[in-house]
């Protein structure tokens, strides 16, 4: 991206001044070096975005933007319903409520070394991932629409986690509001047998090593000190989500001229919140967050199974468990008036602060923490909401490395099994069903997570507290 | 002028691109390049049909269209398709793509595909042929 178009606010802030059809300005939080790396095509959708009726405050971009659909990946947009504002299939993303889970192990990484390898072949296992894998639940049509009613909530009715699991999780497990009768019988043939399955790309399951501390009272309120191990969960709402993105984003590309929506980019389709189409894709996007959380805890109760069988000492509780694709309403304090918005995180994490009421009572003081996934070879890192990103970006902070090269490239440059025995020969152990996946997946295809997080914290949305490094990897 | 297919480049994700004598040719071609995106689509053995319409307001929401019908049928069959035959009327498609079970052991399915994108979605005339062509997410 060209730094001359930018007003600089602050060595991690910079502003795309609202121009033309600009309705507000456009907010960049990055450093100058990731900024540069940038696409210029994230400044043509953040100005895109700006474009749109109704929206509040700026286009945010985080630290780990790059070109998405419509909006970028790690994007921030927040309407206001009762000033024409829209929602976005596109805004949201395909993979409804991609997320991350970490798990506490309380077990330390002497305890892990000891069985690492059958630890990681039994995840490998028991864990469903990869094209084409299938999960051990089959719902019928009453309850798939009770999974899409419940969330985690209704996976831990079941028996697949407990109810302290579920103050960890956002929304507490449970997306209110979600309407199983607009997702379609396609989206819920999709999902039938992928219940408690990882998918493919960027999803995985990693055993994790806490390597370095920055906040000390903030990582032992998270219970977070070195040599810890935690697991963590990366995956989203599988087949039925990506449908229900795939069939809203068409119906809002053919609406949109009647709801008189004039797109610079017809991938920005959207709908205004206040019509039939609009509330349609939030009862089903809700619906979608909820498949999303389900999978999450039957992925959690899988892992608790292997380690049971392992490692019997160990107890999983969540630490924190959070969505990085979705649209919400929440209340916000715009110019010093509180107001109900849609806020849209596409490939960006809620990062609540210290002191917010929709917090646990234990994380309250410390603020959420926003857990961030890098590639399987580097770190992943949990940082904390700041009470200064409420005002820098409706309390959102980044949501991972994000690639730094194609896959395509990738696939031309690593080989799959060499990836393997190098990361084995660091002591990371890696499981995948395709070499393939994993050459497309090769850490060095990823930006450097820790400039990401550095821009993070330096920008204040959100405040580093811990790197991870991961100690097993099963890859979707 | 020959048929083909090619990625192109897009950050996280990839685009597909068909290339065809004819607007059908390069509607087949953009398929065999999302078939592409999760394995070689040699490797995929032309054992079972199935047959897919699809109708659109326009050639380039009918690429789509098109490409998301071949996700679903994959997802839901748990198949991979290597072989199409695409017939179009206007903006009605009319197709056969045929493929077989997914063999993780054989087929070392790299991705999954999410969905086709609008994103450099175009399918154009170009020079002695047609392109077809958008960004899929994966």
């Amino acid at each position: 991206m060209d730094l001359t178009l930018l007003k600089q606010h602050s060595p991690c802030a910079w502003e795309i001044p609202a121009q033309g059809k600009m309705r507000v300005p456009a907010m960049i939080y990055a450093s100058k070096e990731l900024v540069r790396a940038m696409d210029h095509k994230v400044y043509e959708q953040a100005v895109n975005v700006a474009m749109l009726p109704g929206i509040v405050g700026a286009s945010y971009v985080m630290p780990d933007a790059h070109w998405g659909y419509g909006f970028p990946i790690g994007g921030v947009a927040a309407f206001d319903a009762d000033a024409g504002g829209v929602v976005s299939a596109g805004g949201v993303g395909f993979d409804v409520s991609c997320g991350v889970r970490c798990l506490h192990t309380g077990l330390r990484r002497e305890h892990i070394m000891t069985v690492q390898r059958a630890l990681a072949d039994t995840l490998f296992e028991r864990i469903p991932a990869g094209l084409g894998s299938t999960g051990g639940i089959r719902l019928n049509s009453a309850q798939m629409d009770a999974m899409l009613s419940g969330g985690a909530k209704w996976a831990v009715e079941r028996g697949w986690g407990s109810s302290a699991d579920l103050e960890r999780v956002e929304e507490q497990g449970q997306m209110l509001h979600a309407k199983p009768k607009y997702v379609s019988e396609q989206a819920k043939k999709r999902q039938r047998e992928e219940m408690g399955t990882l998918g493919s790309g960027n999803h995985y399951l990693e055993v994790q090593e806490v390597t370095a501390v920055f906040d000390d009272a903030i990582a032992s309120a998270y219970g977070l000190h070195i040599g810890d191990v935690v697991l963590m969960i990366h995956c989203g709402s599988r087949g039925l989500g990506h449908q229900i993105g795939t069939e809203f984003l068409r119906k809002m590309v053919e609406a949109a001229p009647g709801y008189g929506l004039i797109l610079p980019d017809r991938e920005l389709a959207c709908a205004p919140i206040r019509s039939d189409l609009g509330q349609e894709y939030l009862g089903a996007m809700r619906a979608a967050i909820n498949c999303a959380l389900a999978n999450r805890q039957i992925l959690t109760h899988l892992v608790r199974d292997v380690f049971a069988k392992l490692l019997p000492s160990a107890q999983l509780p969540v630490l924190y468990d959070v969505s990085h694709n979705t649209c919400k309403l929440e209340t916000h304090r715009v110019d010093g008036r509180l107001r109900e918005l849609y806020v849209h995180r596409k490939g960006a994490t809620r990062a609540w602060g210290p002191g917010h009421p929709g917090l646990p009572q234990a994380l309250r003081a410390s603020g959420q923490p926003v857990l961030i996934g890098g590639s399987m070879g580097t770190g992943s890192y949990v940082l904390a909401g700041t009470t200064a990103s409420e005002s820098l970006a409706f309390s959102s902070a980044c949501h991972g490395a994000g690639r730094a090269m194609s896959r395509h490239q990738a696939l031309k440059t690593w080989n799959g099994r060499t990836v393997v025995d190098e990361l084995a020969q660091r002591g990371i152990l890696i499981r995948s069903p395709s070499m393939r996946g994993v050459a497309e997946e090769a850490p060095d295809a990823y930006k450097d997570v820790n400039s990401v997080v550095d821009a993070a914290d330096a920008a204040g949305l959100a405040r580093k507290v811990a790197r991870l490094e991961p100690l097993v990897c099963i890859k979707g | 002028m020959y048929n083909h297919w090619e990625h192109f480049e897009h950050g996280a994700d990839i685009g597909v691109r068909g290339i065809g004598v004819t607007k059908a040719g390069a509607f087949e071609q953009a398929a065999l390049a999302l078939t592409a995106v999760i394995t070689d689509p040699q490797q995929v053995a032309a054992v079972e049909a199935v047959h897919i319409t699809c109708e659109a307001p326009d050639d380039e929401l009918l690429l789509a269209d098109w490409l998301n019908t071949l996700v679903y049928e994959m997802a839901v069959r748990r198949m991979l398709f290597g072989r199409f035959h695409v017939d179009l009327n206007g903006t009605h498609l009319d197709a056969q793509a045929m493929g077989e079970p997914t063999s993780v052991q054989r087929h070392q399915p790299a991705v999954e595909v999410k969905g086709a994108t609008y994103t450099a979605l175009r399918v154009a005339p170009i020079d002695g042929g047609w392109l077809a062509q958008t960004v899929v997410d994966v």
